[in-house]
Protein backbone atom coordinates (compact mmCIF):
# COMPACT_ATOMS: atom_id res chain seq x y z
CA UNK A 1 0.00 0.00 0.00
CA UNK A 2 1.41 3.34 -0.97
CA UNK A 3 0.73 6.72 0.60
CA UNK A 4 2.50 9.85 1.03
CA UNK A 5 3.04 11.70 4.27
CA UNK A 6 3.99 15.79 3.98
CA UNK A 7 4.50 15.05 0.91
CA UNK A 8 7.27 12.01 0.93
CA UNK A 9 5.89 8.58 -0.82
CA UNK A 10 5.87 5.77 2.12
CA UNK A 11 4.81 2.42 1.38
CA UNK A 12 3.72 -0.45 3.49
CA UNK A 13 2.58 -4.44 3.52
CA UNK A 14 0.51 -4.21 6.39
CA UNK A 15 -2.97 -2.32 6.91
CA UNK A 16 -2.08 0.30 9.31
CA UNK A 17 -4.35 2.64 11.46
CA UNK A 18 -3.41 6.24 10.82
CA UNK A 19 -1.53 6.54 14.29
CA UNK A 20 0.70 3.90 13.74
CA UNK A 21 1.67 4.80 10.55
CA UNK A 22 2.51 8.51 11.75
CA UNK A 23 4.75 7.34 14.82
CA UNK A 24 6.70 4.89 12.37
CA UNK A 25 6.67 7.91 10.19
CA UNK A 26 8.11 9.50 13.64
CA UNK A 27 5.81 12.31 14.06
CA UNK A 28 6.65 13.88 17.42
CA UNK A 29 3.57 15.37 19.53
CA UNK A 30 2.22 17.86 19.66
CA UNK A 31 0.93 17.70 15.75
CA UNK A 32 -2.40 17.32 14.18
CA UNK A 33 -3.15 14.90 11.16
CA UNK A 34 -5.17 15.32 8.00
CA UNK A 35 -5.94 12.99 5.15
CA UNK A 36 -6.72 13.91 1.52
CA UNK A 37 -7.21 17.31 3.13
CA UNK A 38 -9.54 16.66 5.92
CA UNK A 39 -9.14 17.41 9.73
CA UNK A 40 -8.89 13.99 11.61
CA UNK A 41 -9.64 14.78 15.09
CA UNK A 42 -7.12 13.08 17.72
CA UNK A 43 -9.93 10.48 18.97
CA UNK A 44 -10.17 9.06 15.89
CA UNK A 45 -6.20 8.64 14.88
CA UNK A 46 -6.13 5.18 16.45
CA UNK A 47 -9.17 3.84 14.42
CA UNK A 48 -9.15 5.49 11.00
CA UNK A 49 -8.00 3.41 8.33
CA UNK A 50 -5.59 4.56 5.90
CA UNK A 51 -6.22 3.70 2.31
CA UNK A 52 -3.58 3.07 -0.13
CA UNK A 53 -2.95 6.53 -2.31
CA UNK A 54 -3.82 8.60 1.05
CA UNK A 55 -2.68 12.15 1.50
CA UNK A 56 -1.55 12.28 5.15
CA UNK A 57 -0.22 15.94 6.48
CA UNK A 58 1.31 15.59 10.30
CA UNK A 59 0.98 19.59 11.32
CA UNK A 60 3.23 21.08 14.17
CA UNK A 61 3.22 24.36 15.68
CA UNK A 62 5.70 26.87 14.02
CA UNK A 63 5.87 30.67 14.21
CA UNK A 64 3.76 33.09 12.50
CA UNK A 65 2.45 36.45 12.24
CA UNK B 1 -6.73 56.97 39.79
CA UNK B 2 -6.00 59.58 37.58
CA UNK B 3 -7.33 60.28 34.44
CA UNK B 4 -4.13 59.19 32.50
CA UNK B 5 -3.81 55.80 34.46
CA UNK B 6 -7.87 55.27 34.24
CA UNK B 7 -7.23 55.51 30.81
CA UNK B 8 -3.66 53.52 30.33
CA UNK B 9 -5.31 50.60 32.21
CA UNK B 10 -8.95 50.71 29.60
CA UNK B 11 -9.85 47.30 28.21
CA UNK B 12 -10.89 45.69 25.16
CA UNK B 13 -11.79 42.49 24.40
CA UNK B 14 -11.81 39.85 21.51
CA UNK B 15 -15.31 37.55 21.93
CA UNK B 16 -15.62 38.29 25.66
CA UNK B 17 -12.32 37.84 26.74
CA UNK B 18 -10.89 41.22 28.17
CA UNK B 19 -7.33 42.10 27.55
CA UNK B 20 -5.15 45.09 28.27
CA UNK B 21 -2.55 44.83 25.75
CA UNK B 22 -3.60 46.79 23.02
CA UNK B 23 -0.34 45.26 21.00
CA UNK B 24 -1.14 41.59 19.06
CA UNK B 25 2.73 40.59 18.15
CA UNK B 26 3.88 37.42 15.69
CA UNK B 27 6.15 34.95 16.59
CA UNK B 28 8.58 34.44 13.26
CA UNK B 29 11.10 36.37 11.63
CA UNK B 30 13.18 37.06 14.39
CA UNK B 31 17.48 36.96 14.64
CA UNK B 32 16.83 34.20 17.53
CA UNK B 33 14.48 32.60 19.54
CA UNK B 34 16.22 33.95 22.38
CA UNK B 35 15.37 37.62 21.18
CA UNK B 36 11.88 36.33 20.18
CA UNK B 37 11.03 35.68 23.71
CA UNK B 38 12.62 38.73 25.18
CA UNK B 39 10.55 41.13 22.76
CA UNK B 40 7.73 39.78 23.16
CA UNK B 41 8.31 40.20 27.21
CA UNK B 42 9.27 43.54 26.44
CA UNK B 43 6.51 44.31 24.10
CA UNK B 44 4.02 43.20 26.88
CA UNK B 45 1.76 41.86 23.98
CA UNK B 46 -0.88 39.39 25.73
CA UNK B 47 -1.58 37.45 22.24
CA UNK B 48 1.03 35.90 20.09
CA UNK B 49 0.22 34.57 16.91
CA UNK B 50 1.66 31.22 15.92
CA UNK B 51 0.86 28.73 13.00
CA UNK B 52 1.06 25.22 11.40
CA UNK B 53 3.52 23.59 8.82
CA UNK B 54 4.12 20.17 8.11
CA UNK B 55 6.61 18.53 10.69
CA UNK B 56 9.59 17.40 9.79
CA UNK B 57 10.60 14.42 12.21
CA UNK B 58 14.06 15.37 12.17
CA UNK B 59 13.82 18.91 13.83
CA UNK B 60 12.05 17.40 16.57
CA UNK B 61 8.95 18.27 15.08
CA UNK B 62 9.41 22.41 16.09
CA UNK B 63 9.02 21.42 19.81
CA UNK B 64 11.28 23.75 20.69
CA UNK B 65 9.47 27.01 19.84
CA UNK B 66 6.47 25.50 21.02
CA UNK B 67 8.08 25.03 24.46
CA UNK B 68 9.27 28.87 24.24
CA UNK B 69 6.09 29.90 23.32
CA UNK B 70 3.88 28.33 26.33
CA UNK B 71 6.50 29.31 28.46
CA UNK B 72 5.77 32.89 27.66
CA UNK B 73 2.17 32.25 29.42
CA UNK B 74 0.57 34.32 26.49
CA UNK B 75 -3.06 33.74 24.80
CA UNK B 76 -2.31 31.81 21.80
CA UNK B 77 -3.84 33.40 18.28
CA UNK B 78 -3.17 30.54 15.41
CA UNK B 79 -3.36 32.27 11.67
CA UNK B 80 -3.67 30.18 8.40
CA UNK B 81 -1.06 32.01 6.48
CA UNK B 82 -0.95 30.69 3.32
CA UNK B 83 -4.18 29.20 2.42
CA UNK B 84 -5.11 29.45 -0.82
CA UNK B 85 -9.34 27.83 -1.23
CA UNK B 86 -11.89 27.89 1.60
CA UNK B 87 -11.32 24.45 2.58
CA UNK B 88 -7.46 25.05 3.17
CA UNK B 89 -7.90 27.02 5.63
CA UNK B 90 -10.84 25.31 7.14
CA UNK B 91 -8.94 22.11 7.34
CA UNK B 92 -6.41 24.50 8.95
CA UNK B 93 -8.15 26.28 11.50
CA UNK B 94 -9.86 22.94 12.59
CA UNK B 95 -6.11 21.51 13.40
CA UNK B 96 -5.33 24.50 15.11
CA UNK B 97 -8.39 24.37 17.11
CA UNK B 98 -7.14 21.05 18.06
CA UNK B 99 -3.25 21.88 18.79
CA UNK B 100 -3.42 24.77 20.60
CA UNK B 101 -7.11 24.39 22.35
CA UNK B 102 -8.28 27.68 21.22
CA UNK B 103 -11.50 28.80 19.42
CA UNK B 104 -9.44 31.55 18.57
CA UNK B 105 -8.66 31.65 14.87
CA UNK B 106 -7.03 34.71 12.61
CA UNK B 107 -8.35 34.03 8.83
CA UNK B 108 -6.34 34.55 6.23
CA UNK B 109 -7.04 33.53 2.52
CA UNK B 110 -4.62 34.74 0.15
CA UNK B 111 -6.33 36.09 -2.60
CA UNK B 112 -3.60 37.16 -4.79
CA UNK B 113 0.25 36.63 -4.81
CA UNK B 114 1.24 39.84 -5.80
CA UNK B 115 0.47 41.47 -2.33
CA UNK B 116 -0.76 38.73 -0.33
CA UNK B 117 -4.44 40.60 -0.71
CA UNK B 118 -7.00 38.47 1.21
CA UNK B 119 -9.85 37.54 -1.42
CA UNK B 120 -12.87 39.19 0.12
CA UNK B 121 -15.26 36.51 -1.09
CA UNK B 122 -13.95 33.74 -0.04
CA UNK B 123 -12.83 34.79 3.28
CA UNK B 124 -16.68 35.62 3.91
CA UNK B 125 -17.79 32.07 2.79
CA UNK B 126 -14.92 30.42 5.32
CA UNK B 127 -15.95 32.85 7.99
CA UNK B 128 -19.44 31.47 8.01
CA UNK B 129 -18.07 27.87 8.09
CA UNK B 130 -16.39 28.45 10.95
CA UNK B 131 -18.08 30.78 12.68
CA UNK B 132 -20.71 27.81 12.31
CA UNK B 133 -18.47 25.31 13.72
CA UNK B 134 -17.96 27.23 16.46
CA UNK B 135 -14.81 29.42 16.07
CA UNK B 136 -13.84 32.90 17.09
CA UNK B 137 -12.91 34.17 13.68
CA UNK B 138 -10.81 37.19 13.62
CA UNK B 139 -10.55 37.76 9.63
CA UNK B 140 -7.55 39.53 8.24
CA UNK B 141 -9.75 41.83 5.97
CA UNK B 142 -9.08 44.26 3.04
CA UNK B 143 -10.36 47.73 4.44
CA UNK B 144 -13.79 47.54 2.47
CA UNK B 145 -16.18 48.83 4.83
CA UNK B 146 -19.30 46.46 2.35
CA UNK B 147 -16.75 43.15 3.04
CA UNK B 148 -17.04 44.40 6.57
CA UNK B 149 -20.85 44.46 6.96
CA UNK B 150 -20.53 41.33 5.84
CA UNK B 151 -18.44 39.92 7.99
CA UNK B 152 -20.56 41.75 11.12
CA UNK B 153 -23.28 40.37 9.85
CA UNK B 154 -22.36 36.80 9.76
CA UNK B 155 -21.24 37.17 13.83
CA UNK B 156 -17.90 38.62 13.81
CA UNK B 157 -17.01 40.34 16.91
CA UNK B 158 -13.67 41.41 15.63
CA UNK B 159 -12.61 42.77 12.55
CA UNK B 160 -8.62 42.88 11.08
CA UNK B 161 -8.39 45.17 8.20
CA UNK B 162 -5.08 46.13 6.62
CA UNK B 163 -2.99 49.02 6.94
CA UNK B 164 -1.00 47.89 3.85
CA UNK B 165 0.41 44.20 2.59
CA UNK B 166 1.94 42.06 4.97
CA UNK B 167 5.70 42.56 5.26
CA UNK B 168 5.85 46.22 3.28
CA UNK B 169 5.89 48.00 6.31
CA UNK B 170 4.28 51.33 4.99
CA UNK B 171 2.01 52.25 7.53
CA UNK B 172 -1.59 53.14 7.27
CA UNK B 173 -2.46 53.93 2.96
CA UNK B 174 -6.23 54.50 3.58
CA UNK B 175 -6.53 56.26 6.37
CA UNK B 176 -10.15 57.41 5.40
CA UNK B 177 -11.39 53.84 4.83
CA UNK B 178 -10.01 53.14 8.23
CA UNK B 179 -11.55 55.79 10.01
CA UNK B 180 -15.13 54.55 7.68
CA UNK B 181 -15.10 51.67 9.73
CA UNK B 182 -14.54 52.89 13.01
CA UNK B 183 -17.50 55.00 12.73
CA UNK B 184 -19.80 52.26 11.27
CA UNK B 185 -19.25 49.77 13.55
CA UNK B 186 -18.54 51.51 16.85
CA UNK B 187 -19.32 48.14 18.77
CA UNK B 188 -17.04 45.48 16.74
CA UNK B 189 -13.21 45.16 17.98
CA UNK B 190 -10.89 46.65 15.42
CA UNK B 191 -7.31 45.25 15.31
CA UNK B 192 -5.26 47.42 12.13
CA UNK B 193 -3.56 44.27 10.61
CA UNK B 194 -0.08 43.92 8.35
CA UNK B 195 1.65 46.68 6.83
CA UNK B 196 2.77 48.48 10.28
CA UNK B 197 6.32 49.30 9.84
CA UNK B 198 7.13 52.37 12.83
CA UNK B 199 5.85 53.29 16.32
CA UNK B 200 4.07 56.18 14.69
CA UNK B 201 2.04 53.86 12.36
CA UNK B 202 0.30 51.83 15.89
CA UNK B 203 -0.28 55.08 17.43
CA UNK B 204 -2.06 56.61 13.91
CA UNK B 205 -4.54 53.49 14.33
CA UNK B 206 -5.39 54.25 17.75
CA UNK B 207 -5.60 57.92 17.35
CA UNK B 208 -7.95 56.61 15.05
CA UNK B 209 -9.91 54.76 17.72
CA UNK B 210 -8.58 51.12 16.75
CA UNK B 211 -8.91 48.90 19.80
CA UNK B 212 -5.50 47.38 18.99
CA UNK B 213 -2.34 46.20 16.57
CA UNK B 214 -1.06 42.88 15.01
CA UNK B 215 2.33 43.07 13.53
CA UNK B 216 5.33 41.27 13.66
CA UNK B 217 8.24 42.19 10.56
CA UNK B 218 8.47 45.90 12.04
CA UNK B 219 9.67 44.50 15.41
CA UNK B 220 11.56 41.40 14.44
CA UNK B 221 12.97 42.97 11.57
CA UNK B 222 14.16 46.22 12.98
CA UNK B 223 17.63 46.41 13.87
CA UNK B 224 16.89 46.26 17.72
CA UNK B 225 14.22 44.21 18.14
CA UNK B 226 13.82 44.27 21.65
CA UNK B 227 13.84 47.93 21.86
CA UNK B 228 11.16 48.33 18.90
CA UNK B 229 9.25 45.70 21.29
CA UNK B 230 9.53 48.90 23.95
CA UNK B 231 8.90 51.52 21.51
CA UNK B 232 5.54 50.46 20.05
CA UNK B 233 4.35 50.07 23.54
CA UNK B 234 4.99 53.02 24.36
CA UNK B 235 3.51 54.67 20.46
CA UNK B 236 0.30 52.32 21.49
CA UNK B 237 -0.13 53.73 25.22
CA UNK B 238 0.29 57.25 23.30
CA UNK B 239 -2.20 56.73 20.81
CA UNK B 240 -4.57 55.06 23.13
CA UNK B 241 -4.37 58.15 25.10
CA UNK B 242 -4.46 60.43 21.82
CA UNK B 243 -7.95 59.06 21.07
CA UNK B 244 -9.72 59.54 24.38
CA UNK B 245 -8.43 63.12 24.56
CA UNK B 246 -10.06 63.97 21.98
CA UNK B 247 -8.42 65.76 19.24
CA UNK B 248 -8.53 69.59 18.21
CA UNK B 249 -10.14 70.01 15.56
CA UNK B 250 -8.68 70.34 12.46
CA UNK B 251 -9.13 73.96 10.63
CA UNK B 252 -7.79 75.39 7.41
CA UNK B 253 -6.26 78.72 8.57
CA UNK B 254 -4.03 79.72 11.01
CA UNK B 255 -5.30 80.71 14.48
CA UNK B 256 -2.31 82.24 16.97
CA UNK B 257 -1.75 80.13 20.20
CA UNK B 258 -0.33 83.24 22.02
CA UNK B 259 -2.50 86.14 22.95
CA UNK B 260 -2.70 88.82 20.57
CA UNK B 261 -4.15 90.85 23.39
CA UNK B 262 -1.25 93.79 24.24
CA UNK B 263 0.97 93.15 21.31
CA UNK B 264 4.10 95.72 21.91
CA UNK B 265 2.76 98.38 19.66
CA UNK B 266 5.88 98.67 17.07
CA UNK B 267 4.39 95.65 15.89
CA UNK B 268 1.00 97.05 15.01
CA UNK B 269 0.33 98.00 11.46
Amino acid sequence: MKVTINGKPVEFTQAQSLLSLVESFGAQPPYALAVNGQFIPKSQHASYAVNTGDSIDVLSPVQGG
Amino acid sequence: MDNVNQAISDTWSIYGTELSSRLLIGSALYPSPAIMQESIKQSQAEVVTVSLRRQSPESAGGQAFWQQIQSLGKKILPNTAGCHSIQEAVTLAQMSREIFDTDWIKLELVGDEYNLQPDPIDLVKATEILLNDGFKVLPYCTDDLVICRHLVELGCEVLMPWGAPIGTGKGLLNPYALSAIRHRFPQISLVVDAGIGLPSHAAQALELGYDAVLLNSAIAQAQDPVMMAKAFKSAIDAGRLGYLGGRMPEKDTANPSTPTLGMPFWHQM
